[in-house]
């Protein structure tokens, strides 16, 4: 059982991790325009 | 000398980032649809001085951008470039960023991380960990479970609170009460050690149920961003003449008094006085009357209509809320007022639920007490029954079927702009469509095809020369070559004469020509042709009105046109009943009446003098080309310029009603599966969680069949 003491601290933390990520993909409005995105990956760049 | 010290060297990229990179204008370019449209949009724009930061949004086919250059030199670069641009007034165009939207998202993404790392430790528990592991774990979950309800089931209280403030009851209450008691009752037990711990119910509540929020709220904003890019299309500016100077400025600051100039083709802003001799006018958009309408010196013209004739100046008489247009938009609310709130399945069904669930909860309470006297087992077991019940299956019913029905809708050109919409066309027993502009479009000039051969080319010559705007409808509609003609001579705003083979030929006004009215003519020698603009039916709108006969909706005319035209019409179409010369008011009055009698009336309609009619129907639709007012009164925006997939509106509408009706009947038996066992004291947080998930995905999976319709 003293695995759960690292365990569960770990399993916190990544949950944490994944939570501010989201935030983040809020944040620097990633949501705005999903079809726009996904085209801009076919752009050439000059 | 060369800036060599480093100061100078990163003054200007420090300027650059700091000056402000709000974008200043909006433009909707409906046409952008790929990858190279963006790339071609953004280079353009960008390499205009004075623009910068240009960005293309595909989602919404809008382009932003900061920029010190009027919005007509966009526009102009754009439309060069193959992309029309239509300039969003800046009032109309709320922040680009929708609060709403993205406050649910967060709230729905935080309850569901929550959720997930809840759920790997309530796992551990049921796995059978035992004593202070157990109660461990319980800590844990409540200290991640107790914030994230707070936050995340905020939308849930503010709406059950605001129902109950009134002693009303609303679906919000049982979810609220489910998941505050949830998260409650497991606070308790953790902190006494107990078996049981709701906090993953609690939390799956929510994210489930936000979930269902957002699709609503997703559906709704599409909808409505959809409906500002028609407005945008709208010229919300009018040219104002100071002395020589022609200023374009915001329709909203005009003043009495101020000399306006009307182009042709466009509509007039304000009420005014006709400056010029004389102006022909389209009135159709404010009383239905077809036939263009000939105005001298001094007359009044209304806000609203179109200007056919060459351009001409008014003087604005009356501006604002005082113009005609303004007072027939109160007439609309006044409407409003008068119509019965509808209440939605989704508000039916909650009636039903929410006392039902509360009553069988308390009888478990007092049950279970009666028989054991144990308050913390019949507090348990009561909550667990307010749980099990499953209002989450219940709280997506609707929203599942009407995302999937409306998204569906949206890729057949429909614009559904109310949430009950869908519900409310599927009542409709009767439709009724406005005719001009409706129904029908202008069509040919008649009186063309009456002449010989010879004339008819004589009529394209004149035609091809002449600068009058209807002088390209006529040239287009005649298949022949012009002869050439002598002596041509055009007066603006009468007409324009010529010498063929010695014959004097003349196309314009009849009084210019030698004739008796103002009508447009030929006038070939000494002989008079008149010629007079006719109407079509509209593409796909005689299949429309024959499919909904044999679906057996009754379909009727309202017109504000004369009797001969709309029964001519009427006759030509097949619809059941028409009625004719009708004023927007009495419009009104026969939806208002007809519908206090009992029919259910989705009415069809264009103009000014339909949105009333509208606003009081228990369904109605509006064309794309119509009226702004009419736009915004109606529930439903069609896109598309045909009418022929209208029909599958209704079909599609009624599939979600059974849809959603079968996904209230999952939830019950659901319910009747659960609450035996809730009240049998065996519903753990497993079977908990379990009967939330299984019944969400089923509801979800069922409301996807609105795709597999006709």
């Amino acid at each position: 059982m003293n695995v759960l003491v690292i365990l569960i601290p770990v399993s916190l933390i990544l949950g944490t991790a994944g939570l501010l990520g989201f935030l983040w993909t809020l944040r620097s409005q990633q949501y705005e325009d999903p079809h726009g995105n996904a085209a801009r990956i076919l752009l050439e760049e000059d | 000398m060369s800036a060599s010290c480093p100061a100078c060297v990163s003054a200007p990229a420090a300027m650059e980032t700091a000056q402000a990179v709000v974008p200043n204008v909006f433009l909707s370019v409906p046409s952008i649809h790929c990858a190279v449209c963006i790339g071609k949009v953004e280079r353009a724009l960008n390499s205009m001085s004075g623009v910068s930061a240009a960005r293309v949004n595909l989602s919404l086919h809008r382009v932003s951008a900061v920029s010190n250059r009027p919005m007509e030199d966009l526009v102009q670069v754009l439309g060069g470039l193959g992309y029309p641009a239509f300039p969003f007034d800046a009032g109309s165009l709320e922040n680009s960023t929708d609060k709403t939207g993205k406050d649910l998202l967060l709230r729905l993404g935080v309850a569901g991380f929550a959720m997930m790392n809840v759920m790997l430790l309530s796992v551990a528990v049921w796995s059978g960990a035992e004593g202070a592991t157990r109660d461990l774990f319980h800590l844990i979950s409540a200290a991640i479970a107790l914030p994230v309800v707070t936050y995340s089931g905020q939308p849930f209280f503010r709406k059950a609170w605001s129902a109950l403030r009134f002693g009303q009851l609303n679906m919000d209450v049982p979810i609220s009460l489910a998941i505050l008691l949830a998260a409650g009752m497991s606070l308790y037990e953790t902190l006494n050690s107990g078996h049981h711990a709701y906090f993953d119910a609690a939390l799956s509540l929510t994210f489930f149920l936000l979930i269902g929020r957002y699709l609503e709220h997703q559906t709704r904003a599409k909808a409505r961003s959809a409906a500002k890019d028609l407005t945008a299309l709208e010229d919300h500016s009018a040219k104002r003449v100071r002395g020589t100077k022609v200023e374009t400025v915001p329709v909203s600051q005009l003043r009495v008094g101020d000399q306006l100039l009307i182009p042709t083709g466009a509509r007039v802003p304000v009420d005014g006085r006709l400056k010029d001799a004389d102006a022909i006018t389209n009135r159709s958009l404010l009383t239905g009357e077809s036939d263009p309408i000939s105005h001298d010196r001094n007359a009044f013209l209304s806000a609203g209509e179109v200007n056919l004739g060459h351009p001409i100046k008014i003087e604005a008489q009356a501006v604002g809320c005082d113009t005609s247009l303004r007072q027939m938009a109160s007439m609309v609310e006044t409407a409003e007022n008068a119509k019965n709130t509808y209440t939605s399945l989704a508000d039916k069904a909650s009636a039903a639920y929410a006392p039902l669930v509360h009553i069988l909860s308390g009888f478990a309470f007092l049950g279970w007490y009666i028989t054991t006297g144990d308050l913390r087992q019949a507090i348990n077991v009561a909550i667990a029954v307010l749980i099990i019940t499953c209002p989450c299956a219940l709280g997506l019913a609707v929203p599942a079927v009407s995302t999937a029905a409306i998204g569906r809708l949206f890729k057949m050109g429909f614009l559904i702009k109310s949430g009950t919409a869908l519900e409310r066309l599927a009542a409709v027993d009767t439709v009724i469509f406005d005719k001009t502009g409706t129904l029908s479009v202008p069509g040919r000039l008649e009186g063309l095809d009456g002449l010989t051969q010879e004339n008819q080319c004589i009529v394209k010559a004149l035609a091809d020369a002449s600068d009058h705007p209807l002088s390209l409808a006529i040239s287009s509609a005649l298949p022949v070559e012009g002869v050439t003609l002598t002596d041509l001579n055009e007066t603006p705003g009468q007409g324009i004469s010529a010498k063929y083979k010695g014959q004097n030929v003349g196309l314009g006004r009849a009084d210019w020509l030698g004739g008796n009215s103002r009508d447009l003519t030929v006038k070939i020698g000494q002989a008079l042709y008149p010629l007079s603009p006719t109407e079509i039916i509209r593409d796909g709108a005689a299949s429309c009105v024959t499919e909904m006969a044999n679906a057996g909706l009754r379909t009727e005319i309202l017109s504000g046109d004369r009797k001969t035209k709309a029964s001519a019409f009427a006759d030509q179409i097949g619809v059941d009943a028409y009625a004719a010369e009708l004023n927007p008011s009495e419009k009104f009055d026969v939806v208002h009446k007809r519908s206090v009698d009992g029919e259910a009336i989705c009415m069809v309609g264009d103009g000014l003098n339909d949105t009333a009619a509208l606003t009081a129907a228990h369904a109605s639709i509006a064309p794309g080309t119509a009226l702004e007012a009419a736009r915004s009164a109606a529930d439903v925006i069609l896109i598309r310029d045909s009418f022929e997939d209208i029909p599958k509106l209704f079909q599609i509408a009624c599939k979600s009603v059974q849809l959603s009706r079968q996904n209230f009947t999952i939830a019950t038996i659901y319910n009747l599966i659960a609450i035996p066992i809730a009240l049998a004291g065996f519903a753990t947080p497993l079977i908990a969680a379990l009967a939330m998930s299984t019944s969400s995905i089923t509801v979800l999976l069922n409301a996807m069949r609105v795709w597999r319709t006709a």
